[in-house]
């Protein structure tokens, strides 16, 4: 089954599970632009799954209403761009119910937004915009890297408490694979070791996180063993994971296909350092997006952002006696 | 616009004007303090908008909602909020409504429906639209109404919001407070037809202008869109016109309105003044009633403003306390 089928099946169970859980969104009586809603409509109907208008900023702030008046809302923000036209309601409402109302409300809503990189989607459907949300305390992120992640963190996304921004790699969506049988739930925070090694830690999420692995092979063939952590959610960060993982190789690469200025690297590196004590033996790099708005020609789009081969470039030199 | 006839007894009078005295009592106080540096922040008086608050809310139960704005002291206090916890969070006090995490701007109450405050203009129709929504998914008889000023209506989140409340004849009322200026600019300066209520048209729901200095006019024309929306009748759009006594904010020095105009509708167009003339003109109440309501109100604010000042402050250790819900992994 698909990355897109997986996180359909959680939506079943959430649905089936809790009356008060609802689906809204630009297209998604069609099945959303990626097909992962359809066939709701058909098994929920139209007072469940409600097609809404192009107005981003309604989408979120009625999703927070509706929230905060006894409904959990899972949202389709259709390309992450498009959370930009609803930017104020994230930030300025959704995110900060809770703590300015002083924990009178929880706001139990998810947003669902393809980002990454599928191929000459231009500028204004490419973007990664995670390191934006997780500079914004009160929203959780989230960023599955494969199906059965994607079903599980789902699921555990609507059953959360606060707002959740879930972030579905557009390249993925439709790619098939191996998914967890029945209701499957990943906690929030939980990060996983994609392949086990001892020479290097490569600390990524989403997609990044199969590129990794895929230069983890390549790498392997010159006897060199990395180790990929997936994080899976960004927030909360599995930190404990990560730095295990560091104390054991000692040499971190934290990569992504967002941009590398500001990014989530800059901030994880940190954090790691933050919780190691004797840093002489901790050798930490970073691998993101040149800051350039992702060009739409096959030809310049991976001389702006990383991929597989990039991996193994950067661990190469990193190692480089 | 015409003078409403709406019958009304002596007791209804009273307490409609012990709640506008309230809020004006409570504004008077707020804006004195503020002036003398005793409170922390800054705030915005809804003083000489008391009518439309008041009269609203009146054709409101407990479970119903509302959503306000920055300038939301009234509401919220028409709504029903206690005035202990609301003047203690303006002091940023552990006490107040939101343990003084919000203060002036972010006053709520969820267990009266009062969806909070809101320091974004025009951030609250697409929330009381959600809460609509709610009400009408789980078959219940609460409307949402939306408090929103004339500067608002040049969001956009006013036309997303109106046209979903349309499309689905979600049961929520919203009420232009228009005071004539967005901040410090006059509407002829930002605003093409500053009737707001004429837009109604543009989304299939149904319009109407009153006079919002009028109480029983706000009553009568809150009634009709409240039960309208309730009997599944869909959204309504009211303009109300009325004027701030204050500034956009205590202490603004106001250099955009003419003195003579501020005096002018301070004398002649103060709702509570009329009111109470109306009333004790028609013999609802004595001279010796209206005087005897404004010491209860005075008392009641002497007591809430003792108090928030004698509340303790939050402890800075609990400064991280419902970023996100307890219990949960962060």
């Amino acid at each position: 089954m698909t990355f897109g089928q997986a996180t359909l099946e959680a939506m079943q169970f959430a649905m089936d599970e809790d009356p008060n859980v609802v689906v809204v969104g630009e297209d998604i009586s069609w099945g959303g632009n990626f097909g992962q809603f359809r066939g709701l409509i058909d098994r929920y109907g139209p007072t469940r799954v409600v097609d809404m208008p192009i107005s981003e900023s309604l989408i979120v702030a009625m999703s927070v209403g509706a929230s905060v008046s006894g409904l959990r809302v899972v949202a389709s923000m259709s390309f992450v761009e498009f959370t930009l036209g609803a930017m104020d309601e994230i930030v300025n409402q959704a995110a900060k119910f809770r703590y300015m109302f002083g924990g009178q409300v929880s706001v139990p809503i998810v947003l669902r937004a393809s980002d990454g990189i599928r191929g000459s989607s231009g500028a204004q459907h490419s973007s990664s915009l995670e390191g934006m949300f997780c500079n914004i305390p009160g929203i959780k992120v989230v960023a599955p890297s494969n199906g059965s992640d994607a079903k599980g963190l789902l699921r555990a996304a609507i059953a959360d408490p606060d707002p959740v921004v879930y972030l579905e790699h557009k390249k993925i969506t439709g790619q098939r694979g191996e998914v967890v049988d029945g209701d499957h739930i990943v906690p929030l925070g939980s990060a996983r070791v994609a392949r086990e090694g001892t020479d290097i830690s490569i600390v990524t999420y989403s997609n990044m996180v199969n590129h990794a692995l895929e230069a983890a092979i390549v790498l392997a063939e010159e006897g060199v063993s990395v180790e990929v952590v997936d994080l899976r959610s960004l927030v909360p960060v599995d930190i404990e994971t990560v730095v295990v993982s560091a104390m054991k190789t000692g040499v971190v690469l934290a990569a992504h296909e967002s941009w590398t200025v500001g990014g989530f690297g800059a901030e994880l590196l940190a954090q790691i350092r933050e919780a190691v004590h004797d840093q002489s033996q901790l050798r930490t790099y970073r691998l993101g997006a040149r800051s350039a708005p992702i060009p739409f020609s096959p030809a310049l789009e991976p001389a702006i952002v990383p991929g597989a081969t990039d991996i193994v470039t950067e661990v190469r030199r990193i190692l480089a006696p | 616009m015409m003078m409403t006839t709406r019958p009304i007894d002596g007791d209804t009078a009273g307490d409609l004007l012990r709640q506008m005295q309230t809020i004006r009592a409570f504004e008077t106080r707020i804006e004195s303090l503020f002036k003398d540096g005793e409170l922390p922040g800054f705030v915005h008086s809804c003083a000489g908008q008391e009518a439309i608050a008041v009269g609203v809310c009146s054709r409101l139960t407990r479970s119903d909602y509302i959503t306000s704005t920055h300038r939301g002291h009234g509401h919220a206090i028409a709504k029903g909020i206690a005035l202990d916890a609301i003047f203690a969070e303006l002091y940023g006090k552990e006490a107040g409504t939101c343990h003084g995490r919000g203060g002036s701007m972010h006053v709520a109450d969820f267990s009266i429906g009062m969806l909070g405050a809101n320091g974004i203009v025009g951030g609250g129709f697409g929330i009381a639209v959600g809460a609509a929504f709610t009400v009408r998914y789980q078959q219940r008889q609460d409307v949402a109404v939306c408090f929103f000023g004339d500067g608002a209506a040049n969001k956009g989140t006013f036309h997303e919001s109106l046209n979903f409340a349309g499309v689905h004849d979600l049961p929520v009322v919203f009420v232009c407070e228009n005071n004539r200026y967005a901040q410090f600019t006059d509407a002829s300066y930002t605003t093409a037809v500053t009737d707001i209520s004429v837009r109604a048209a543009s989304y299939g729901i149904k319009g109407e202008s009153i006079d919002g200095n009028d109480l029983l006019a706000v009553i009568d024309s809150a009634e009709r869109a409240i039960d309208r929306a309730r009997a599944g009748g869909g959204p309504t759009l009211i303009n109300m016109a009325t004027y701030r006594h204050s500034g956009h904010f205590v202490g603004d020095a106001e250099e955009y309105r003419k003195r003579g105009d501020v005096q002018a509708n301070r004398e002649q167009n103060d709702p509570i003044a009329r009111f109470i003339e109306r009333v004790v003109a028609d013999g609802l109440l004595t001279n010796a009633d209206v005087a005897t309501v404004q010491t209860t109100v005075d008392a009641q604010i002497d007591a809430a403003h003792a108090f928030a000042v004698a509340a303790p402050f939050p402890d800075p250790a609990d400064a991280m306390s419902y970023v996100f819900t307890e219990g949960v992994k962060r």
